[in-house]
């Protein structure tokens, strides 16, 4: 044990209850980061089922497995599931299990709401999955529910699916006034903001993002649920609604939404370059900075979303051009990566691997990205699998190779021992193969017209289906892979250092690895190392 | 933790939800908004409403306009909905006057709401009516049938672009609706 938890003295127990009970009423930071991360996981694997229903549909022309109302149900599922259910609670999770350390606090600012914040979670998604067994189907009209569509023409589901979004978004509400309560308060002493790892910087500005853009969601499914049972027009033409204001609405929540997703996964990957490149976070401050830009730019280009629904010329302008001074802050940060790599002295253990493929992959999506930021073109490539191919570049090999690469990178500290290094780098070639295959075809599908959200498509488009199909089963089925080296790691492993990896810095590699129970009830001292 | 460090979680929390509720209040806040930013810059094709001409209609003969009129009915609304010609030629300033025609076949009483559309879009606030059944609503018995004149002006200061513009109506089934309106007035 480190000298910092040998200094700890409480009178009240030092570990975990034992039993169920002790999952249910934690308000342990560590515990909860736990239940998070796991919740997330089981998300993953319920929403990567639906896309393997999704790829094996496809996997041929014509309809051989499931009908295309089924179909419809499976695409917004697997969207809904896999945005709110697994990617925004794994980087809560994250964000439970490192900011109190990484800042030198005993805990979260607000733990009992902790607490309530994760166990809200399991009865939204209950109440979601309910749904496919329910008369009429699961909701069927994409996980960006445009009215009319998610309206007047809805399955009866729709409530719940609008209560289950209305619980999720309480529940991040709660997780982000404590992210932002514990950074602003519980710092070490002497600790200034500008000391903070990039992780935890990256999640203060998420945090922000959150609040500001959760209650308009829960704001545009309060409308929708007015519409349907209180017979108010807010999209319904005939009472003077309108349509397109739902768009409107929706993507004033939709994009920054989006890089709620991603901002988290640019502080993980700040933190993993640096310790197996062996040099410091190339451009700290500039890191910073670009974040806080990329917050809030992506409050005003989210028409690009709309390019279609008939703006004047000069909003089609507007939002282009504002679209692409976002890749401006976003280079920035590629930039820092690599110039961190530059003659760094690199190793490539399994988190440094799925970084890289990070860096590289994430960088082709925003590329995509701006293609169709491009007005005139995204008429082409509006709702084809251009766009699929886009938001998979960034979503997984960016923001879900991170989340993996995190796992890989801190998992030796939650657990204590090492996991098995071959077996997280077939983990890691297995994923960046599959991705590549299921995704990389989209483009040329895309581009050739293939429109997205069909369970049947032109003979034209068969072979790259097909590839997309196999490298979807491959992706999938590694992640069983990515689930047992996870398990062997818990139940035993080579014992871990405190440091664990010979180039990381930071608070939470100065505790004893596994990290106790409760850390930093003392105030660390020495904040030379803090900012990793 | 202090007491002290409570005080301050306190007031950070406070301020927190403030912004929360006014964000979800911002959410709302876009639907009138939105409406506002439409009117001024006629964005949606939307017209105005009933329009009350200040001095007597002077036509602008040097130019002419080809206005079009469709007729669609919502999914499920039965009515027979059309007009009395598809397209018209005019001159900017002047009053026209054209007819639509609606039948109820259903054999029940029914009420209909009809929404215009203008399409280019930025021709819509050039668009004056003085005189339109999507003002209103109809409610017709089974099989009863009406006329329903609209007289409109297209304004002089049109720009030269447009040389003709499309007049969409589209006829919605408010029956549910109203009768739910009456019962709770
Ligand atoms: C350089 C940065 C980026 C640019 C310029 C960009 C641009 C765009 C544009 C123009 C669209 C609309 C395409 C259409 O529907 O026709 C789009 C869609 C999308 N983008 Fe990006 N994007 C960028 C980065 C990201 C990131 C970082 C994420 C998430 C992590 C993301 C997620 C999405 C998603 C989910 C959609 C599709 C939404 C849907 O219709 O279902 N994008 N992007
Ligand atoms: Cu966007």
């Amino acid at each position: 044990m480190s000298a910092v938890i040998e200094e700890h003295h409480d009178d009240h127990h030092h570990g975990p209850d034992k039993g169920i009970m002790r999952w249910v009423l934690t308000t342990n930071h560590k515990d909860i980061g736990t239940l998070y991360l796991w919740f997330s996981f089981i998300m993953f694997l319920v929403g990567g089922t639906m896309a393997l229903i999704i790829r094996a549909e496809l996997f041929e022309p014509g309809l051989q497995i499931v009908q295309p109302e089924f179909f419809n149900q499976m695409t917004t599922m697997h969207g809904l599931i896999m945005v709110f259910g697994a990617v925004m609670p794994a980087f809560v999770g994250l964000a439970n299990w490192l900011i109190p350390m990484m800042i030198g606090a005993p805990d979260m600012a607000l733990p009992r709401m902790n607490n309530y914040s994760f166990w809200i979670l399991p009865f939204a998604f209950g109440m979601l999955l309910s749904t496919l067994f329910m008369e009429g189907g699961a909701p069927d009209f994409g996980w960006t529910f445009y009215a009319p569509l998610s309206t007047e023409y809805a399955p009866p589901s729709v409530t719940f699916f609008i209560f289950a979004v209305h619980l999720a978004g309480i529940s991040s509400i709660m997780g982000s006034i404590n992210v932002i309560v514990t950074i602003l308060n519980l710092r070490a002493p002497g600790m200034t903001l500008m000391q903070m790892p990039l992780f935890v910087w990256t999640w203060l500005i998420t945090a922000y993002l959150l609040i500001a853009v959760m209650p308009v969601l829960a704001g545009v499914v309060t409308m929708m649920l007015m519409d349907i049972h209180f017979g108010t027009a807010f999209f319904n033409a005939a009472g003077g609604g309108d349509p397109v204001l739902f768009q409107h609405v929706f993507w004033f929540f939709g994009h920054p939404e989006v890089y709620i997703m991603i901002l988290p996964a640019f502080g993980v990957v700040s933190a993993i370059i640096p310790t197996f490149a062996r040099k410091r976070l190339f451009g700290y401050a500039s890191m910073v900075y670009a974040t806080a830009s990329i917050a809030f730019l992506s409050f005003i280009v989210w028409a690009h979303h709309m390019f279609t629904v008939g703006m004047p010329l000069a909003g089609e302008l507007y939002f282009m051009y504002a679209t692409m001074l976002i890749a401006v802050p976003t280079g920035v940060k590629v930039f820092n990566w690599v110039a961190t790599m530059w003659q760094g002295a690199m190793t490539f253990e399994t988190p440094m691997l799925f970084a890289i493929a990070f860096v590289i992959l994430f960088t082709i999506g925003g590329f995509s990205g701006l293609m169709l930021a491009i007005a005139p073109v995204d008429f082409q490539y509006h709702d084809t699998y251009f766009v699929v191919a886009h938001f998979h570049y960034v979503l997984v090999p960016g923001s879900v190779f991170s989340l993996m690469a995190a796992v890989y990178y801190w998992l030796p500290k939650w657990t204590g021992h090492m996991y098995d290094e071959a077996l997280g780098k077939t983990h890691f070639w297995l994923s960046f193969i599959g991705i590549n295959l299921t995704f990389f075809p989209q483009h040329f599908t895309g581009l050739a017209g293939m429109p997205r959200r069909i369970p049947d498509y032109a003979l034209q488009f068969a072979e790259f289906n097909m590839l997309s199909s196999c490298g979807a089963f491959l992706f999938g089925f590694s992640q069983l892979l990515f689930l047992f080296i996870i398990i062997k790691c818990i139940r035993g492993g080579k014992q871990a250092t405190d440091q664990v990896w010979e180039g990381a810095h930071g608070l939470e590699w100065t505790v004893s690895s596994p990290a106790p129970y409760h850390t930093f009830s003392t105030p660390p001292e020495d904040l030379r190392e803090a900012h990793g | 933790m202090s007491e002290e460090a409570d005080i301050r979680t306190l007031r950070t929390v406070r301020k927190l939800l403030f912004a929360v509720v006014g964000m979800f209040v911002f959410g709302f806040a876009l639907v009138p908004l939105y409406d506002v930013i439409c009117d001024i810059t006629g964005l949606n094709g939307k017209t105005a409403g009933q329009y009350v001409s200040s001095e007597p209609a002077v036509a602008d003969t040097s130019r002419t306009i080809t206005i079009q009129f469709l007729t669609n009915n919502n999914a499920g609304m039965p009515w027979e909905f059309r007009t009395e010609k598809r397209a018209m030629t005019v001159h900017p300033g002047e009053l026209n006057q054209i007819d639509f025609y609606a039948r109820n076949p259903a054999d029940v009483t029914m009420t209909a709401q009809t929404i215009p559309s203008v399409t280019p879009y930025y021709a819509a606030r050039y668009l004056h009516k003085t005189e339109c059944f999507c003002f209103d609503q109809q409610q017709l018995a089974a099989g009863e049938d009406i006329e329903m004149p609209m007289r409109f002006i297209i304004d002089r200061e049109i720009p030269a672009d447009i040389k003709s513009l499309t007049l969409s109506y589209t006829m919605f089934d408010i029956t549910d609706q109203h009768t739910s309106q009456q019962a709770s007035d």
